[in-house]
């Protein structure tokens, strides 16, 4: 993309720049595109396992639901109320979008299909995700009205605590790749079980350490059983109710790319990302974005199917699975796994 | 070029957001600001190469210190009058404070210009940074040379968080109803807990 811009007669810093604003743009409207799609799925899923028919009115079996949504809430008046503070209050959901976007710029898609591959591309998403929890603060404070502002301070509560497990866990997987860049960790995961099965999720260590991923991700987009920031027997609908219109589209699409990146951060840490499941030439025909594509949208299955079945978790409970379970279990994954590569020699 | 402009942008918006710190009214404001600066200071580590400390900053200090601070200031009920008459009263203190960080900045560019300091490793060969990615040149300070540091200030963070908890912790009162016992809810069985009753037409049913 760079030498296209070169070729037109650009210097190689604009050139540069030039490509990398193409890619983001494309990123962005490819994570726009199917989080409409997901919003879909995730309704027919929810619908199938309830036992009704879900969106089916709009466009062929209701595909197109999500973008009409989409155009009636564009349409809408913005109300902002006349208590709130209205910088912080118009602030908020931007950030929650743009938040939830900028952590796709490490995300491969497939080998070296990416907008910038750094060495610490982990930690960026680490960075970026733990800024995710300002928009639900700053919404909540900013409406001036009781329920968000009980709702933020849940949501400030329970970010930070499954963050801290989330980056236990992280060490974990770079520990076992030796790397914190995204395409090295998907590399290292080549031939990983028995030598033709790829991805970390099939090493007995990793394994629970998976799980407790899994858990802590629903946690951290606030997802049911843990969407207490939004629980609507509680809290109207939480940090979102005294939003509207474009505004409150932006948090709910925030909050879907926030469920993809779990997803895909799901496949790329333990399903071994765009690589096929096992290693066996005729399955490197398919591309490596339809195998990534494929698994991520597994995981997402797998969260509506989660949010169809479970109940909500009580506050207290959700605490003490964070603090008193997932962290010293977290913790103790990390002593076990470290101590095992440091006598199998993985480091030397 | 573009590595100048950027220079400009994040540092004008330091300094912009750091003084907008002390000059906005509203306290949570001041917290929002300050976390704009963090990140803006991030930013200007990813431009001299330290994308490690970058990363740290953001994840440390935005994503949990910030976020804490806030947490705190926007359930403080804060009387703004207060604070005006305090300003004038920790003046004084202010300015020392600004003496000194300037005096160690001045200091510290000095040291610079004189040479910078010779990195060495334990068994006293010279460091070899170039090579190195940020993360194990950290790694080989942080745990080789400085481990003693590292490890008191580890136990210095313990003790803090040990005596944080010590200060707050209040034992259950007498005849207070007791804890949950999550195993045994889980182990009761349903017979346990519920009777059937048949009663007759017109009768109560006794418990």
């Amino acid at each position: 993309m760079t030498e296209f811009f070169q070729n037109l007669g650009m210097s190689y810093e604009w050139a540069w720049t030039a490509a990398t604003l193409v890619g983001i743009i494309t990123i962005s409207l490819l994570v726009m595109f199917s989080v409409a799609m997901v919003i879909y799925v995730d309704r027919k899923v929810l619908g199938a396992i309830m036992m009704r028919r879900g969106p089916n009115v709009v466009g062929p079996f209701g595909l197109l639901q999500s973008f009409a949504d989409g155009l009636k809430v564009f349409l809408q008046e913005t109300i902002i109320p006349s208590a709130a503070n209205k910088g912080i209050f118009l602030l908020a959901p931007i950030i929650t979008f743009t938040v939830a976007l900028a952590a796709w710029a490490v995300i491969p898609f497939d080998e070296g299909v990416l907008v910038s591959d750094i060495n610490l591309g982990l930690l960026y998403i680490l960075a970026i995700s733990s800024l995710g929890v300002y928009g639900v603060v700053m919404s909540g404070w900013a409406s001036n009205s009781k329920y968000p502002f009980f709702s933020a301070m849940r949501a400030a509560a329970q970010m930070i605590s499954y963050e801290v497990s989330i980056g236990f866990i992280l060490v974990c997987v770079v520990l076992w790749s030796k790397s914190f860049n995204m395409t090295e960790i998907v590399l290292a995961q080549q031939g990983h079980g028995l030598g033709f099965v790829n991805g970390f999720f099939f090493n007995p260590l990793l394994f629970p350490i998976f799980v407790v991923f899994f858990i802590c991700a629903l946690a951290e987009t606030a997802r049911a059983p843990f969407d207490l920031t939004e629980a609507e027997s509680e809290l109207v609908a939480g940090y979102q109710t005294e939003y509207s219109s474009m505004s409150f589209a932006l948090f709910w699409l925030g909050e879907y790319a926030n469920i993809l990146l779990m997803c895909s951060l799901c496949t790329l840490l333990f399903m071994g990302g765009w690589l096929p499941p096992v290693e066996w030439a005729p399955l490197y025909y398919v591309p490596g974005i339809v195998w990534f594509l494929l698994k991520t949208f597994f995981f997402f299955f797998l969260f509506s199917w989660i949010w169809a079945t479970v109940p909500r978790y009580r506050y207290d409970q959700l605490m003490r699975l964070g603090w008193k379970v997932f962290l010293p279990m977290s913790l103790i994954f990390v002593a076990l796994i470290s101590g095992y590569l440091m006598a199998t020699g993985h480091f030397s | 070029m573009i590595q100048t402009l950027a220079f400009y942008l994040f540092a004008g918006l330091v300094i912009a957001s750091a003084v907008m710190v002390i000059m906005s009214r509203n306290p949570v404001h001041s917290v929002l600001w300050l976390i704009l600066a963090f990140f803006n200071a991030a930013g200007l580590m990813v431009l001299v190469g330290a994308e490690f400390i970058a990363m740290l900053l953001v994840i440390v200090y935005v994503g949990a210190v910030a976020v804490l601070f806030l947490f705190v200031v926007m359930m403080l009920d804060i009387d703004f009058a207060a604070m005006r008459a305090g300003f004038i009263k920790n003046f004084p203190l202010g300015i020392a404070v600004a003496l000194i960080l300037l005096a160690e900045l001045i200091l510290g560019l000095g040291a610079y210009n004189a040479g910078g300091l010779e990195l060495a490793t334990a068994d006293g060969s010279a460091a070899q940074g170039v090579d190195q990615s940020n993360i194990e040149a950290i790694g080989v300070l942080l745990y080789g040379r400085y481990i003693f540091l590292f490890e008191v200030a580890g136990i210095i963070l313990l003790v803090a968080m040990i005596g944080a908890i010590v200060l707050t912790f209040q034992p259950p009162k007498p005849g207070a109803r007791g804890r949950q016992d999550i195993g045994k809810q889980i182990a009761r069985r349903p017979h346990e807990a519920t009777v059937m009753k048949n009663p007759e037409t017109g009768q109560g049913v006794e418990l």
